[in-house]
């Protein structure tokens, strides 16, 4: 993987100077540590930068990369996992091709199948290419989100680059945090593309494209998670589509191998990487290497299964231990990275997983991400099949009572818990069918940390966040299964917005190391698309197809585990022990006042709960993190705008230093 | 400190974080104005048991006992002349 950026004129009178492109470079040093370029066009309509991690082709990779007549040209961060297959068929078109990389081909698909050339391309990536002949550029992402791929407008400019943090150098004054961004952060866990944190700063959405021509800015949508209507599902016994199933996981997994270096793999004890871990195992000779995180924090610590899996395999393993103190030193790192505020701590030890990685001398790793929205695993999914089930029988005293098999640790003997279980989880339970049902009750629950939220903050938010995503979701979607609604909910705001940058790329990246996700193979997504609902929840048994199609090569103990959801300690990381300077510092009642998005008060309380260990309530637990993210994002971004704008690669301005 | 006035600033502080008192009224039912969740509940039922020295058992975690600062007030003392009878 790598660094993109880049400038494009967006009036006739402007030029683009090579300087301003190479200022843009040093932020994106740890995505590419091992070489940079820059392309100017001949009329200085466009430069494009590049840094490099070498991964394919170590030789003869270098970018901006060109066609035969330099008259394309490219700039790429990714994988283009087909690569060989497209290169064959493009060959055989007459083009003709001077390296080995997968950059290349991206070029000659352009030539040969103009704007549509991404449906031709299986993999992950941010372009930006120049047609220099038509004098346009294109800004393609991939079509989950994998990569990330900023813009934002500077005058007559246009600026992009794979990090936000790479804009900086071209803005003349600090960007400002977006009230919307933080209504929609504290709602669903992230800002909703292309919406970043920041004001006027945009990402290209997934399975979108930007063509800049003549000026003008114009936007498509190449691909989307699309489901059919109710009744038109693949036909077949269960057994055939299990087998067709783990055919297209195996192809999907065989095309990640492919890397002139060595591949390891995540082993976090579930079901998703287990299975990840057995396929690779299957479908490659390759010695494997897997990297585990255990924890302090008993609750979190899956350790006891991913021992069952490295002897069940006989697979190497790595590991880091994360303290809960680990948490509050590590976390200013995890903020500048993911350059947004978030609700959970759980990115920091990936950062710190992804750093074991590198330092065992590996470059790429396969994980198990994408399985659970794509093959219809998350507990949301049943609770929201339960609650539908009772919506169908509101009076019902005993159909509320499954959310115990769910949820164990449920409290439903005596009345007062039992009238509360009702209250919360009957929410929205009027109206079963309106497009949110799956999500309301971890959109309301979260929605409670806007308590905080200061009186200036609160006078700037003008819409519903909830109201507002509804409206914008596809034509069809009232045409789908329920089941099928709260897939594409999921992977539109909490896998797209979150998972796949802040916990995903970004921790990744931080370490110049490069994830891949079979299971996130869009013909994996589309052939599960196309499965009946009952296949990938069957009663209440998750991810059916997809187990039964995996049965033959994992232990029973795996297969018929209680799925237990990744996290890392929220407060007790904080206050455990002693918190370092900046905790106190940024939620000082000054600092509170002076950045001015939260209420100080309301924050002081929360501050002497959490101090005194008393802090259960998941909603206290988000509320902190989402506040002490916030202003560490305003303290990177904006207090310290100038000196974050000078500095390269992982290191950021000292925390310490007011 | 009267009783109620304890409970009302501990809610205030740690589950509504603030010091403003017209948000919370003595009367006010936690589960119609959706102010204190269960897990609010729960902090509340440690926050009393440490306070006051009393111990609730399953069977009393009705919404008659616990579901405003009057109700709970009335508990704690039906609780503790009850220990004091014992």
């Amino acid at each position: 993987m790598c660094g993109i950026n880049g400038i494009a004129a967006l009036s006739v009178q402007t030029k683009v100077s090579e300087q301003d492109v190479r200022s843009m470079l040093p932020p994106l040093y740890h995505r590419g540590p091992d070489g940079g370029g820059v392309y100017l066009d001949p009329g200085q309509r466009v430069g494009l930068g590049h840094t490099r991690l070498s991964i394919i082709d170590l030789a003869g990779g270098a970018q901006p990369m060109h066609n035969e007549d330099k008259t394309v040209w490219v700039t790429f961060n990714g994988e283009i996992f087909n690569y060989v297959e497209l290169r064959k068929t493009l060959l055989k078109e007459g083009h003709r091709f001077h390296t080995h990389s997968d950059t290349e081909v991206i070029v000659h698909a352009y030539e040969q199948y103009g704007d549509d050339f991404a449906q031709h391309l299986n993999g992950q990536f941010a372009i930006a290419l120049w047609d220099d002949s038509r004098q346009r550029l294109l800004l393609v992402r991939d079509r989950v989100g994998i990569l990330p791929l900023f813009y934002t407008s500077q005058g007559d400019r246009l600026l992009f680059a794979s990090e936000i943090k790479a804009l900086l150098p071209q803005l003349s004054e600090a960007p400002r945090i977006s009230p919307t961004a933080l209504d929609q952060i504290f709602t669903f866990w992230a800002a909703r593309s292309p919406n970043t944190l920041f004001e006027d700063i945009f990402e290209v959405s997934p399975g979108h494209m930007l063509v800049l021509e003549n000026g003008r800015l114009r936007e498509s949508i190449y691909w989307d998670w699309h489901f059919p209507e109710q009744g038109d599902y693949h036909q077949g016994s269960d057994s055939d589509l299990a087998e067709q199933l783990y055919a297209i996981l195996a192809d999907a997994t065989s095309i990640r191998l492919r890397a002139d270096v060595p591949v390891g793999a995540y082993l976090s004890g579930g079901l998703d990487s287990s299975a990840l871990v057995a396929l690779i195992r299957r479908h490659s000779n390759a010695p494997l290497r897997t990297f585990s995180i255990g924890f302090e924090e008993q609750s979190l610590d899956e350790s006891v299964f991913q021992k069952q899996m490295i002897e069940h395999l006989g697979v190497e393993n790595n590991r880091i231990f994360c303290q809960n103190r680990d948490i509050a030193e590590n976390f200013p790192a995890t903020i500048f990275h993911a350059e947004t505020a978030i609700l959970r701590t759980a990115p920091t030890p990936m950062r710190e997983l992804s750093g074991l990685v590198r330092a065992s001398g590996y470059k790429v790793v396969l994980t198990g991400e994408g399985a659970d929205e794509v093959l219809g695993g998350y507990d949301l999914f049943k609770e929201a099949k339960i609650r539908q089930f009772w919506a169908r029988h509101p009076q019902s005293e005993w159909r509320p009572l499954l959310l115990k098999a769910l949820y164990p640790y449920l409290e439903t003997s005596g009345a007062q818990a039992k009238t509360y279980l009702h209250n919360y989880y009957s929410i929205g339970l009027d109206k079963p069918d309106q497009p949110g049902f799956s999500h309301l009750t971890r959109w309301f629950t979260t929605s409670q940390c806007k308590i905080f939220f200061s009186q200036e903050l609160n006078a700037r938010l003008s819409e519903n966040a909830v109201d507002r995503l509804t409206e914008q979701l596809p034509a069809a979607f009232n045409h789908w299964h329920s089941f099928n609604r709260a897939q594409y909910l999921e992977a539109k705001t909490l896998m797209g917005d979150y998972l796949l940058c802040s916990q995903g790329d970004r921790m990744l990246m931080a370490n110049s190391v490069e994830g891949r996700f079979p299971f996130l193979d869009h013909r994996v997504i589309e052939f599960a698309n196309r499965m009946n609902p009952r296949l990938k929840m069957r009663a209440l048994n998750e991810k059916y197809l997809f187990k039964r199609a995996m049965k033959d090569q994992l232990p029973r103990q795996i297969l018929e585990r209680h799925k237990q959801p990744y996290r890392a300690p929220d407060i007790p990381g904080f206050f455990s022990a002693h918190p370092p300077a900046y905790v106190d510092d940024l939620l000082s009642e000054e600092k509170l006042k002076r950045y001015g998005y939260f209420d100080a008060q309301k924050v002081g309380f929360l501050l002497k709960k959490a101090r005194r260990g008393n802090s259960i309530a998941y909603k206290d637990n988000m509320a902190l993190v989402g506040v002490l993210s916030t202003q560490l994002c305003h303290y990177f971004f904006i207090e310290q705008f100038s000196q974050t704008a000078r500095e390269t690669g992982a290191s950021y301005p000292s925390l310490t230093s007011q | 400190m009267n009783m109620k006035k304890i409970i009302r600033q501990y809610i205030m502080e740690n589950l509504l974080f603030t010091e403003d008192e017209s948000v919370l009224q003595d009367s006010d039912s936690f589960l119609d104005g959706g102010i204190i969740d269960s897990t609010g509940v729960m902090e509340i039922i440690l926050f009393i048991e440490e306070t006051f020295g009393i111990k609730i058992n399953d069977s009393e975690m009705l919404p008659a006992n616990l579901d405003s600062v009057d109700k709970l007030a009335d508990f704690i003392q039906r609780k503790q002349a009850q220990a004091v009878a014992a």
